[in-house]
Protein backbone atom coordinates (compact mmCIF):
# COMPACT_ATOMS: atom_id res chain seq x y z
CA UNK A 1 0.00 0.00 0.00
CA UNK A 2 2.50 1.99 1.30
CA UNK A 3 4.39 1.86 -2.35
CA UNK A 4 1.42 2.46 -4.70
CA UNK A 5 1.21 6.00 -2.82
CA UNK A 6 4.40 6.48 -3.29
CA UNK A 7 3.78 6.00 -7.06
CA UNK A 8 0.48 8.32 -7.03
CA UNK A 9 3.06 10.89 -4.88
CA UNK A 10 5.36 10.51 -8.17
CA UNK A 11 2.48 10.73 -10.41
CA UNK A 12 1.23 14.08 -9.04
CA UNK A 13 5.07 15.15 -8.61
CA UNK A 14 5.45 14.52 -12.49
CA UNK A 15 3.17 16.33 -13.99
CA UNK A 16 3.82 19.49 -11.42
CA UNK A 17 7.10 19.75 -12.69
CA UNK A 18 5.75 21.41 -16.28
CA UNK A 19 4.53 24.79 -14.78
CA UNK A 20 4.63 26.57 -18.19
CA UNK A 21 2.58 23.85 -19.70
CA UNK A 22 0.16 24.14 -17.39
CA UNK A 23 -0.43 27.43 -17.55
CA UNK A 24 -1.23 27.43 -21.20
CA UNK A 25 -3.51 24.46 -21.05
CA UNK A 26 -5.23 26.85 -18.35
CA UNK A 27 -5.17 29.49 -20.73
CA UNK A 28 -6.67 26.85 -23.66
CA UNK A 29 -9.51 25.51 -21.01
CA UNK A 30 -10.24 29.16 -19.96
CA UNK A 31 -10.65 29.90 -24.23
CA UNK A 32 -12.60 26.48 -24.87
CA UNK A 33 -14.76 27.55 -21.38
CA UNK A 34 -15.76 30.70 -22.76
CA UNK A 35 -16.44 29.74 -26.01
CA UNK A 36 -19.07 26.61 -25.74
CA UNK A 37 -20.76 28.83 -22.41
CA UNK A 38 -21.55 31.57 -25.58
CA UNK A 39 -23.12 28.71 -27.33
CA UNK A 40 -25.13 26.99 -24.23
CA UNK A 41 -26.27 30.86 -23.12
CA UNK A 42 -27.94 30.72 -27.67
CA UNK A 43 -29.23 27.42 -27.36
CA UNK A 44 -30.96 27.69 -23.57
CA UNK A 45 -31.74 31.20 -24.60
CA UNK A 46 -34.20 29.47 -27.49
CA UNK A 47 -34.68 26.53 -24.85
CA UNK A 48 -34.62 27.45 -21.31
CA UNK A 49 -34.58 24.60 -18.75
CA UNK A 50 -33.29 22.48 -21.51
CA UNK A 51 -32.39 18.72 -20.14
CA UNK A 52 -33.63 19.83 -16.56
CA UNK A 53 -31.04 22.48 -16.73
CA UNK A 54 -31.28 26.34 -15.69
CA UNK A 55 -29.24 28.55 -17.22
CA UNK A 56 -26.78 28.69 -14.96
CA UNK A 57 -26.78 25.32 -14.09
CA UNK A 58 -25.86 24.49 -17.92
CA UNK A 59 -22.86 26.86 -17.56
CA UNK A 60 -21.28 25.31 -14.67
CA UNK A 61 -21.43 22.50 -16.70
CA UNK A 62 -19.86 23.92 -19.24
CA UNK A 63 -16.82 24.71 -16.91
CA UNK A 64 -16.87 21.75 -15.05
CA UNK A 65 -16.31 19.58 -18.23
CA UNK A 66 -13.07 22.21 -18.41
CA UNK A 67 -12.04 21.14 -15.36
CA UNK A 68 -12.31 17.45 -15.72
CA UNK A 69 -11.36 17.30 -19.49
CA UNK A 70 -7.54 16.50 -18.07
CA UNK A 71 -8.38 14.99 -15.00
CA UNK A 72 -10.49 12.06 -16.52
CA UNK A 73 -7.83 12.31 -19.52
CA UNK A 74 -11.14 12.50 -22.05
CA UNK A 75 -8.35 13.36 -24.77
CA UNK A 76 -5.81 11.28 -23.72
CA UNK A 77 -2.52 12.10 -22.45
CA UNK A 78 -2.30 10.05 -19.06
CA UNK A 79 -0.34 7.25 -19.07
CA UNK A 80 -1.50 5.12 -22.01
CA UNK A 81 0.91 6.43 -24.61
CA UNK A 82 3.79 5.01 -22.45
CA UNK A 83 2.31 1.87 -21.35
CA UNK A 84 2.09 1.40 -25.06
CA UNK A 85 5.41 2.01 -25.73
CA UNK A 86 6.56 -0.43 -23.21
CA UNK A 87 4.63 -2.64 -24.44
CA UNK A 88 6.05 -2.17 -28.27
CA UNK A 89 9.83 -1.87 -27.25
CA UNK A 90 9.32 -4.75 -24.64
CA UNK A 91 10.25 -2.82 -21.75
CA UNK A 92 7.42 -4.30 -20.29
CA UNK A 93 8.83 -7.44 -19.36
CA UNK A 94 11.69 -5.29 -16.97
CA UNK A 95 7.91 -4.15 -15.69
CA UNK A 96 6.35 -7.51 -14.99
CA UNK A 97 9.95 -8.49 -12.91
CA UNK A 98 8.77 -5.69 -10.51
CA UNK A 99 6.97 -6.86 -6.82
CA UNK A 100 4.22 -4.52 -7.73
CA UNK A 101 1.23 -5.29 -9.21
CA UNK A 102 1.27 -3.72 -13.09
CA UNK A 103 -2.76 -2.74 -12.94
CA UNK A 104 -2.42 -1.14 -9.35
CA UNK A 105 0.98 0.22 -9.95
CA UNK A 106 -0.39 2.51 -13.22
CA UNK A 107 -3.14 3.19 -11.40
CA UNK A 108 -1.67 4.59 -8.49
CA UNK A 109 0.50 7.03 -11.19
CA UNK A 110 -2.86 7.86 -13.36
CA UNK A 111 -4.55 8.93 -9.90
CA UNK A 112 -1.45 11.02 -9.11
CA UNK A 113 -1.61 12.55 -12.31
CA UNK A 114 -5.45 13.28 -12.19
CA UNK A 115 -4.98 14.53 -8.46
CA UNK A 116 -2.55 17.01 -10.05
CA UNK A 117 -4.75 17.67 -13.30
CA UNK A 118 -8.06 18.71 -11.00
CA UNK A 119 -5.77 21.38 -9.04
CA UNK A 120 -3.68 22.51 -11.86
CA UNK A 121 -6.38 22.49 -14.70
CA UNK A 122 -9.55 22.60 -12.64
CA UNK A 123 -9.44 25.53 -10.24
CA UNK A 124 -8.45 28.46 -12.56
CA UNK A 125 -10.55 28.00 -15.34
CA UNK A 126 -13.36 27.45 -12.85
CA UNK A 127 -12.62 30.83 -11.15
CA UNK A 128 -12.23 32.65 -14.06
CA UNK A 129 -15.56 31.30 -15.45
CA UNK A 130 -17.53 32.06 -12.27
CA UNK A 131 -16.63 35.98 -13.20
CA UNK A 132 -17.14 36.23 -16.63
CA UNK A 133 -20.90 34.22 -15.56
CA UNK A 134 -23.24 33.27 -13.34
CA UNK A 135 -22.47 30.00 -12.32
CA UNK A 136 -23.75 27.51 -9.47
CA UNK A 137 -21.42 26.21 -6.65
CA UNK A 138 -22.71 23.40 -3.76
CA UNK A 139 -23.99 25.41 -0.39
CA UNK A 140 -22.96 22.07 1.39
CA UNK A 141 -19.68 20.56 1.93
CA UNK A 142 -21.11 17.48 2.03
CA UNK A 143 -21.99 17.81 -1.68
CA UNK A 144 -18.61 19.01 -2.61
CA UNK A 145 -17.24 15.62 -0.84
CA UNK A 146 -20.13 12.92 -2.68
CA UNK A 147 -18.59 15.58 -5.49
CA UNK A 148 -15.01 14.46 -5.59
CA UNK A 149 -15.93 10.74 -4.21
CA UNK A 150 -17.50 11.10 -8.10
CA UNK A 151 -14.61 12.53 -9.78
CA UNK A 152 -12.30 9.54 -7.77
CA UNK A 153 -14.80 6.81 -9.73
CA UNK A 154 -14.67 8.68 -12.68
CA UNK A 155 -11.28 8.64 -13.33
CA UNK A 156 -10.76 5.21 -11.59
CA UNK A 157 -13.27 4.24 -14.89
CA UNK A 158 -11.45 6.57 -17.32
CA UNK A 159 -8.21 4.60 -16.34
CA UNK A 160 -10.00 0.80 -16.46
CA UNK A 161 -11.00 1.98 -20.36
CA UNK A 162 -7.48 3.50 -21.35
CA UNK A 163 -5.64 0.21 -19.69
CA UNK A 164 -7.84 -2.02 -21.37
CA UNK A 165 -6.72 -0.29 -24.31
CA UNK A 166 -3.22 -0.18 -24.01
CA UNK A 167 -3.01 -3.85 -23.13
CA UNK A 168 -4.62 -4.19 -26.77
CA UNK A 169 -1.16 -3.01 -28.50
CA UNK A 170 0.04 -6.43 -27.01
CA UNK A 171 -1.97 -7.85 -30.48
CA UNK A 172 -1.78 -4.83 -32.28
CA UNK A 173 1.94 -3.26 -31.74
CA UNK A 174 0.63 -0.07 -32.83
CA UNK A 175 -2.03 1.55 -30.62
CA UNK A 176 -2.67 4.68 -32.60
CA UNK A 177 -5.81 2.93 -34.39
CA UNK A 178 -7.44 2.00 -30.69
CA UNK A 179 -6.49 4.91 -29.02
CA UNK A 180 -8.22 7.57 -31.56
CA UNK A 181 -11.48 5.67 -31.40
CA UNK A 182 -11.20 5.04 -27.31
CA UNK A 183 -10.95 9.12 -27.25
CA UNK A 184 -13.19 9.99 -30.08
CA UNK A 185 -16.06 7.79 -27.94
CA UNK A 186 -14.87 9.66 -25.02
CA UNK A 187 -15.46 12.80 -26.07
CA UNK A 188 -18.89 11.59 -27.82
CA UNK A 189 -20.42 9.69 -24.93
CA UNK A 190 -18.88 11.13 -21.84
CA UNK A 191 -21.42 14.12 -22.14
CA UNK A 192 -18.36 16.60 -23.05
CA UNK A 193 -19.68 17.76 -26.48
CA UNK A 194 -23.06 18.44 -24.79
CA UNK A 195 -24.95 17.48 -22.01
CA UNK A 196 -25.94 13.34 -21.92
CA UNK A 197 -29.94 14.44 -20.83
CA UNK A 198 -29.98 16.34 -24.24
CA UNK A 199 -29.16 13.35 -26.24
CA UNK A 200 -32.68 12.49 -28.25
CA UNK A 201 -34.13 9.05 -27.45
CA UNK A 202 -32.33 5.32 -27.80
CA UNK A 203 -29.26 7.36 -28.65
CA UNK A 204 -29.48 9.34 -25.03
CA UNK A 205 -30.31 5.97 -22.93
CA UNK A 206 -27.56 4.10 -24.56
CA UNK A 207 -25.33 6.68 -23.72
CA UNK A 208 -25.94 7.09 -20.31
CA UNK A 209 -25.69 3.78 -19.65
CA UNK A 210 -22.27 3.42 -21.10
CA UNK A 211 -18.92 4.03 -18.89
CA UNK A 212 -17.84 7.08 -20.67
CA UNK A 213 -20.87 8.87 -18.94
CA UNK A 214 -19.37 8.48 -15.50
CA UNK A 215 -16.59 11.07 -16.18
CA UNK A 216 -18.14 13.97 -16.87
CA UNK A 217 -22.24 14.27 -16.94
CA UNK A 218 -22.40 11.80 -13.54
CA UNK A 219 -19.82 14.16 -11.78
CA UNK A 220 -21.74 17.22 -12.83
CA UNK A 221 -24.85 15.90 -12.06
CA UNK A 222 -23.85 15.58 -8.25
CA UNK A 223 -22.08 19.36 -8.21
CA UNK A 224 -25.08 20.60 -9.75
CA UNK A 225 -26.99 18.66 -6.36
CA UNK A 226 -29.25 16.55 -8.71
CA UNK A 227 -28.18 13.49 -7.32
CA UNK A 228 -29.21 13.42 -3.03
CA UNK A 229 -29.79 10.25 -0.86
CA UNK A 230 -30.55 7.05 -2.53
CA UNK A 231 -30.00 9.04 -6.07
CA UNK A 232 -26.54 9.01 -4.69
CA UNK A 233 -26.23 6.18 -3.96
CA UNK A 234 -27.38 4.89 -7.39
CA UNK A 235 -24.97 7.04 -8.93
CA UNK A 236 -22.19 5.80 -6.97
CA UNK A 237 -23.06 2.18 -7.76
CA UNK A 238 -23.17 2.85 -11.61
CA UNK A 239 -20.02 4.32 -11.43
CA UNK A 240 -18.34 1.72 -8.88
CA UNK A 241 -20.04 -1.13 -11.33
CA UNK A 242 -18.37 0.02 -14.20
CA UNK A 243 -14.97 0.47 -12.42
CA UNK A 244 -14.92 -3.12 -10.68
CA UNK A 245 -15.99 -4.63 -14.40
CA UNK A 246 -13.50 -2.75 -16.50
CA UNK A 247 -10.64 -3.49 -13.96
CA UNK A 248 -11.83 -7.28 -14.06
CA UNK A 249 -11.38 -7.19 -17.32
CA UNK A 250 -8.23 -5.74 -17.71
CA UNK A 251 -6.85 -8.14 -14.57
CA UNK A 252 -7.99 -10.76 -16.94
CA UNK A 253 -6.67 -9.43 -20.11
CA UNK A 254 -3.48 -8.71 -18.64
CA UNK A 255 -3.18 -12.53 -18.02
CA UNK A 256 -3.16 -13.85 -20.87
CA UNK A 257 -1.09 -10.74 -22.67
CA UNK A 258 1.44 -11.46 -19.89
CA UNK A 259 1.72 -15.22 -21.23
CA UNK A 260 2.34 -14.01 -25.01
CA UNK A 261 5.26 -11.97 -23.39
CA UNK A 262 6.61 -14.84 -21.91
CA UNK A 263 5.69 -16.93 -25.32
CA UNK A 264 7.80 -14.61 -27.48
CA UNK A 265 10.50 -14.50 -24.95
CA UNK A 266 9.96 -11.12 -24.16
CA UNK B 1 10.80 31.61 -51.63
CA UNK B 2 10.65 28.76 -54.32
CA UNK B 3 13.72 27.05 -52.57
CA UNK B 4 11.53 26.69 -50.01
CA UNK B 5 8.33 25.80 -51.57
CA UNK B 6 10.43 22.80 -53.54
CA UNK B 7 12.43 21.77 -50.33
CA UNK B 8 8.74 21.82 -48.78
CA UNK B 9 7.23 19.36 -51.86
CA UNK B 10 10.40 17.15 -51.41
CA UNK B 11 10.27 16.41 -47.53
CA UNK B 12 5.83 15.92 -48.00
CA UNK B 13 6.40 13.80 -50.96
CA UNK B 14 9.05 11.66 -48.96
CA UNK B 15 6.16 11.48 -46.03
CA UNK B 16 3.49 10.16 -48.31
CA UNK B 17 5.82 7.52 -49.77
CA UNK B 18 6.37 6.20 -45.92
CA UNK B 19 2.49 6.76 -45.27
CA UNK B 20 1.53 4.88 -48.31
CA UNK B 21 3.87 1.62 -47.04
CA UNK B 22 0.88 1.23 -44.14
CA UNK B 23 -2.24 1.72 -46.79
CA UNK B 24 -4.83 0.15 -44.33
CA UNK B 25 -3.41 2.44 -41.34
CA UNK B 26 -3.51 5.25 -43.66
CA UNK B 27 -7.49 4.98 -44.59
CA UNK B 28 -7.97 4.36 -40.83
CA UNK B 29 -6.61 7.40 -39.47
CA UNK B 30 -8.19 9.54 -42.29
CA UNK B 31 -10.83 7.93 -41.26
CA UNK B 32 -10.63 8.93 -38.10
CA UNK B 33 -9.75 11.91 -38.91
CA UNK B 34 -12.82 12.47 -40.58
CA UNK B 35 -15.03 11.17 -37.87
CA UNK B 36 -12.76 13.21 -35.28
CA UNK B 37 -13.55 16.43 -37.32
CA UNK B 38 -17.28 15.67 -37.71
CA UNK B 39 -18.47 15.08 -34.12
CA UNK B 40 -18.41 18.97 -33.89
CA UNK B 41 -20.91 19.22 -36.45
CA UNK B 42 -22.80 16.43 -35.02
CA UNK B 43 -23.08 18.44 -31.27
CA UNK B 44 -24.61 21.32 -33.73
CA UNK B 45 -27.04 18.74 -35.44
CA UNK B 46 -27.84 17.24 -31.76
CA UNK B 47 -28.44 21.24 -31.10
CA UNK B 48 -30.81 21.76 -33.48
CA UNK B 49 -32.60 18.47 -32.74
CA UNK B 50 -33.72 20.92 -29.46
CA UNK B 51 -34.15 24.67 -31.87
CA UNK B 52 -34.82 25.81 -35.58
CA UNK B 53 -32.40 28.59 -34.78
CA UNK B 54 -29.09 29.53 -32.97
CA UNK B 55 -28.30 32.83 -32.53
CA UNK B 56 -30.93 34.08 -35.20
CA UNK B 57 -29.13 31.77 -37.82
CA UNK B 58 -30.71 28.29 -38.94
CA UNK B 59 -29.13 25.37 -40.08
CA UNK B 60 -27.97 25.74 -43.16
CA UNK B 61 -26.17 29.39 -42.18
CA UNK B 62 -24.19 27.57 -39.47
CA UNK B 63 -23.26 24.56 -42.03
CA UNK B 64 -22.05 27.19 -43.91
CA UNK B 65 -20.10 28.77 -41.59
CA UNK B 66 -18.90 25.32 -40.58
CA UNK B 67 -18.19 24.40 -43.60
CA UNK B 68 -15.55 28.02 -44.72
CA UNK B 69 -14.20 27.43 -41.38
CA UNK B 70 -13.39 24.12 -41.26
CA UNK B 71 -11.97 24.07 -44.54
CA UNK B 72 -10.01 27.02 -44.15
CA UNK B 73 -8.50 25.54 -41.04
CA UNK B 74 -7.98 21.89 -42.89
CA UNK B 75 -5.93 23.45 -45.53
CA UNK B 76 -3.92 25.08 -42.91
CA UNK B 77 -3.58 22.38 -40.90
CA UNK B 78 -2.44 20.01 -44.12
CA UNK B 79 -0.09 22.32 -45.07
CA UNK B 80 1.15 24.20 -41.30
CA UNK B 81 0.16 21.81 -39.03
CA UNK B 82 3.44 20.38 -37.69
CA UNK B 83 4.51 23.52 -36.65
CA UNK B 84 3.37 22.66 -32.73
CA UNK B 85 5.80 20.31 -32.88
CA UNK B 86 9.04 22.72 -32.58
CA UNK B 87 8.35 23.42 -29.18
CA UNK B 88 9.48 19.94 -28.36
CA UNK B 89 12.52 20.10 -31.13
CA UNK B 90 13.57 23.23 -29.38
CA UNK B 91 13.49 21.42 -25.82
CA UNK B 92 15.56 18.09 -27.01
CA UNK B 93 17.81 20.28 -29.33
CA UNK B 94 17.08 18.55 -32.54
CA UNK B 95 15.88 21.98 -34.04
CA UNK B 96 19.82 22.06 -34.91
CA UNK B 97 20.07 19.36 -36.88
CA UNK B 98 17.53 21.53 -39.48
CA UNK B 99 19.88 24.46 -38.73
CA UNK B 100 22.84 23.24 -40.80
CA UNK B 101 20.90 22.13 -44.23
CA UNK B 102 21.06 24.01 -47.02
CA UNK B 103 17.11 24.61 -46.88
CA UNK B 104 15.08 27.21 -45.44
CA UNK B 105 14.12 26.02 -41.39
CA UNK B 106 10.24 27.02 -41.87
CA UNK B 107 10.22 24.82 -44.43
CA UNK B 108 11.65 21.92 -43.06
CA UNK B 109 9.43 22.55 -39.38
CA UNK B 110 6.42 22.91 -41.51
CA UNK B 111 6.69 19.58 -43.52
CA UNK B 112 7.95 17.63 -40.69
CA UNK B 113 5.45 14.49 -40.38
CA UNK B 114 3.74 15.82 -43.32
CA UNK B 115 -0.03 14.38 -42.67
CA UNK B 116 -1.93 13.37 -45.92
CA UNK B 117 -4.26 11.96 -43.92
CA UNK B 118 -5.58 15.44 -42.28
CA UNK B 119 -7.56 15.02 -45.40
CA UNK B 120 -10.15 14.08 -43.41
CA UNK B 121 -10.43 17.24 -41.96
CA UNK B 122 -11.02 19.31 -45.66
CA UNK B 123 -13.15 16.61 -46.88
CA UNK B 124 -15.40 16.48 -43.61
CA UNK B 125 -15.95 20.98 -44.18
CA UNK B 126 -16.29 20.47 -47.81
CA UNK B 127 -19.01 18.01 -47.19
CA UNK B 128 -20.57 19.97 -44.57
CA UNK B 129 -20.16 22.94 -47.09
CA UNK B 130 -22.02 21.50 -49.88
CA UNK B 131 -25.20 20.67 -47.37
CA UNK B 132 -25.01 24.33 -46.34
CA UNK B 133 -25.02 25.74 -49.87
CA UNK B 134 -27.31 23.50 -51.38
CA UNK B 135 -29.80 24.33 -48.77
CA UNK B 136 -29.25 28.58 -48.29
CA UNK B 137 -31.50 30.74 -49.55
CA UNK B 138 -29.30 33.36 -51.16
CA UNK B 139 -29.82 35.12 -53.82
CA UNK B 140 -26.74 34.01 -55.52
CA UNK B 141 -24.74 37.02 -57.21
CA UNK B 142 -21.47 36.28 -59.10
CA UNK B 143 -19.95 38.36 -56.30
CA UNK B 144 -21.14 36.37 -53.78
CA UNK B 145 -20.15 33.02 -55.89
CA UNK B 146 -16.40 34.04 -56.34
CA UNK B 147 -16.47 34.50 -52.60
CA UNK B 148 -17.05 31.21 -51.68
CA UNK B 149 -13.62 30.05 -52.92
CA UNK B 150 -11.70 32.98 -52.35
CA UNK B 151 -12.78 32.68 -48.40
CA UNK B 152 -11.32 29.11 -48.59
CA UNK B 153 -7.75 29.90 -49.40
CA UNK B 154 -7.48 34.07 -47.91
CA UNK B 155 -9.07 31.94 -44.68
CA UNK B 156 -6.57 29.44 -44.70
CA UNK B 157 -3.84 31.31 -45.37
CA UNK B 158 -4.97 33.26 -42.03
CA UNK B 159 -5.18 30.05 -39.80
CA UNK B 160 -1.61 28.90 -41.75
CA UNK B 161 -0.15 32.34 -40.38
CA UNK B 162 -1.39 31.75 -36.71
CA UNK B 163 0.68 28.55 -37.01
CA UNK B 164 3.37 30.00 -38.07
CA UNK B 165 3.22 32.56 -35.42
CA UNK B 166 2.46 30.32 -32.95
CA UNK B 167 5.89 28.32 -33.67
CA UNK B 168 7.58 31.32 -33.70
CA UNK B 169 6.36 31.81 -29.93
CA UNK B 170 7.44 28.55 -28.92
CA UNK B 171 10.68 29.61 -29.87
CA UNK B 172 10.61 31.45 -26.19
CA UNK B 173 7.53 29.59 -24.87
CA UNK B 174 9.31 25.91 -25.53
CA UNK B 175 6.72 23.64 -23.77
CA UNK B 176 3.32 26.24 -24.33
CA UNK B 177 2.18 24.33 -27.40
CA UNK B 178 -1.14 24.62 -26.23
CA UNK B 179 -1.53 28.35 -26.30
CA UNK B 180 -1.51 28.03 -29.52
CA UNK B 181 -4.52 25.33 -30.08
CA UNK B 182 -6.56 28.37 -28.11
CA UNK B 183 -6.30 30.08 -31.63
CA UNK B 184 -6.05 27.48 -33.90
CA UNK B 185 -8.46 24.83 -32.58
CA UNK B 186 -10.02 27.43 -30.58
CA UNK B 187 -10.34 29.97 -33.33
CA UNK B 188 -12.07 26.97 -35.60
CA UNK B 189 -14.45 25.96 -33.08
CA UNK B 190 -15.15 29.70 -32.39
CA UNK B 191 -15.95 30.81 -36.34
CA UNK B 192 -18.62 27.50 -36.73
CA UNK B 193 -21.10 29.70 -34.83
CA UNK B 194 -22.62 32.77 -35.77
CA UNK B 195 -20.73 36.43 -34.25
CA UNK B 196 -24.28 37.11 -33.19
CA UNK B 197 -24.33 34.61 -29.99
CA UNK B 198 -20.97 36.11 -28.64
CA UNK B 199 -20.33 39.27 -26.39
CA UNK B 200 -19.11 41.92 -28.75
CA UNK B 201 -15.75 42.56 -27.39
CA UNK B 202 -14.78 38.95 -27.92
CA UNK B 203 -15.88 40.12 -31.52
CA UNK B 204 -14.13 42.84 -31.79
CA UNK B 205 -11.11 41.37 -30.52
CA UNK B 206 -10.51 38.40 -33.25
CA UNK B 207 -11.68 41.13 -35.68
CA UNK B 208 -9.19 43.80 -35.05
CA UNK B 209 -6.77 42.28 -32.46
CA UNK B 210 -6.49 38.45 -33.92
CA UNK B 211 -8.10 38.33 -37.28
CA UNK B 212 -9.77 35.39 -37.45
CA UNK B 213 -13.51 37.04 -38.21
CA UNK B 214 -11.59 37.32 -41.35
CA UNK B 215 -11.31 33.85 -42.33
CA UNK B 216 -15.78 33.19 -42.96
CA UNK B 217 -17.64 35.64 -40.39
CA UNK B 218 -16.90 38.77 -42.51
CA UNK B 219 -17.40 37.81 -45.64
CA UNK B 220 -20.19 35.29 -44.54
CA UNK B 221 -21.89 37.83 -43.16
CA UNK B 222 -21.84 39.89 -47.07
CA UNK B 223 -22.77 36.37 -48.79
CA UNK B 224 -25.65 35.51 -46.40
CA UNK B 225 -26.76 39.15 -46.26
CA UNK B 226 -26.70 39.65 -42.40
CA UNK B 227 -26.17 42.77 -40.78
CA UNK B 228 -22.37 43.35 -38.96
CA UNK B 229 -23.12 43.00 -35.27
CA UNK B 230 -20.06 45.56 -34.54
CA UNK B 231 -22.07 47.70 -37.39
CA UNK B 232 -19.38 47.27 -40.13
CA UNK B 233 -19.18 48.35 -43.49
CA UNK B 234 -19.96 45.85 -46.13
CA UNK B 235 -16.95 46.61 -48.06
CA UNK B 236 -14.76 44.70 -45.23
CA UNK B 237 -16.24 41.71 -47.04
CA UNK B 238 -13.77 41.78 -50.15
CA UNK B 239 -10.45 42.75 -47.67
CA UNK B 240 -9.84 38.74 -46.70
CA UNK B 241 -6.81 38.53 -49.20
CA UNK B 242 -5.37 41.58 -48.14
CA UNK B 243 -5.56 40.62 -44.21
CA UNK B 244 -4.42 37.39 -44.94
CA UNK B 245 -1.20 38.97 -47.09
CA UNK B 246 -0.28 40.73 -43.83
CA UNK B 247 -0.69 38.28 -41.62
CA UNK B 248 1.68 36.07 -43.89
CA UNK B 249 3.86 39.01 -43.54
CA UNK B 250 4.17 39.14 -39.61
CA UNK B 251 4.16 35.69 -38.98
CA UNK B 252 7.23 35.69 -41.36
CA UNK B 253 8.98 38.56 -39.12
CA UNK B 254 7.74 36.74 -36.73
CA UNK B 255 9.50 33.74 -37.42
CA UNK B 256 13.04 35.30 -38.79
CA UNK B 257 12.85 37.39 -34.89
CA UNK B 258 11.95 33.79 -33.06
CA UNK B 259 15.01 31.81 -35.08
CA UNK B 260 17.43 34.18 -34.65
CA UNK B 261 17.34 34.38 -30.85
CA UNK B 262 17.23 30.42 -30.85
CA UNK B 263 20.27 29.16 -28.50
CA UNK B 264 20.66 25.20 -28.44
CA UNK B 265 19.91 23.49 -25.64
CA UNK B 266 23.57 22.92 -24.88
CA UNK B 267 23.29 19.58 -23.41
Amino acid sequence: MRLYAVVAAGGFRRYATYRVATAAGVFTNTVFGLIVAYTYIALWDERPRLGGYDLPEALTYVWLGQALLMTCAMMGGGFEDELIERIRTGDIAIDLYRPADLQLWWLAGDLGRAAFHLLGRGIVPMVLGSLAFDLVFPASPLTWLAFFVSVALGVVVSFAVRFLVALSAFWLMDGAGVMQICWLATLFFSGMLLPLNLFPGVLGEVARALPWSSLLQVPADVFLGKHTGWSLVQAYAFQAGWAVALLAAGRALQRVATRRVVVQGG
Amino acid sequence: MGEAVRAYGLIAAMWIRSTMTYRTSFVMTTLGNFAATGFDFVTILLMFSHVDALGGYSLPEIAFLYGTTSTAFGLADLVMGSMDRLGRRVRDGTLDTLLVRPVPVLAQVAADRFALRRLGRISQGLLVLGYGLANLDVGWTAAKVAMVPLMLLSGGAIFASVFVAGGAFQFWAQDASEVQNSFTYGGNTLLQYPPSIFAKDLVRGVTFVVPLAFVNWVPSLYVLGREDPLGLPDWLAFLPPLVAAVCCGLAAQAWRVGLHSYRSTGS
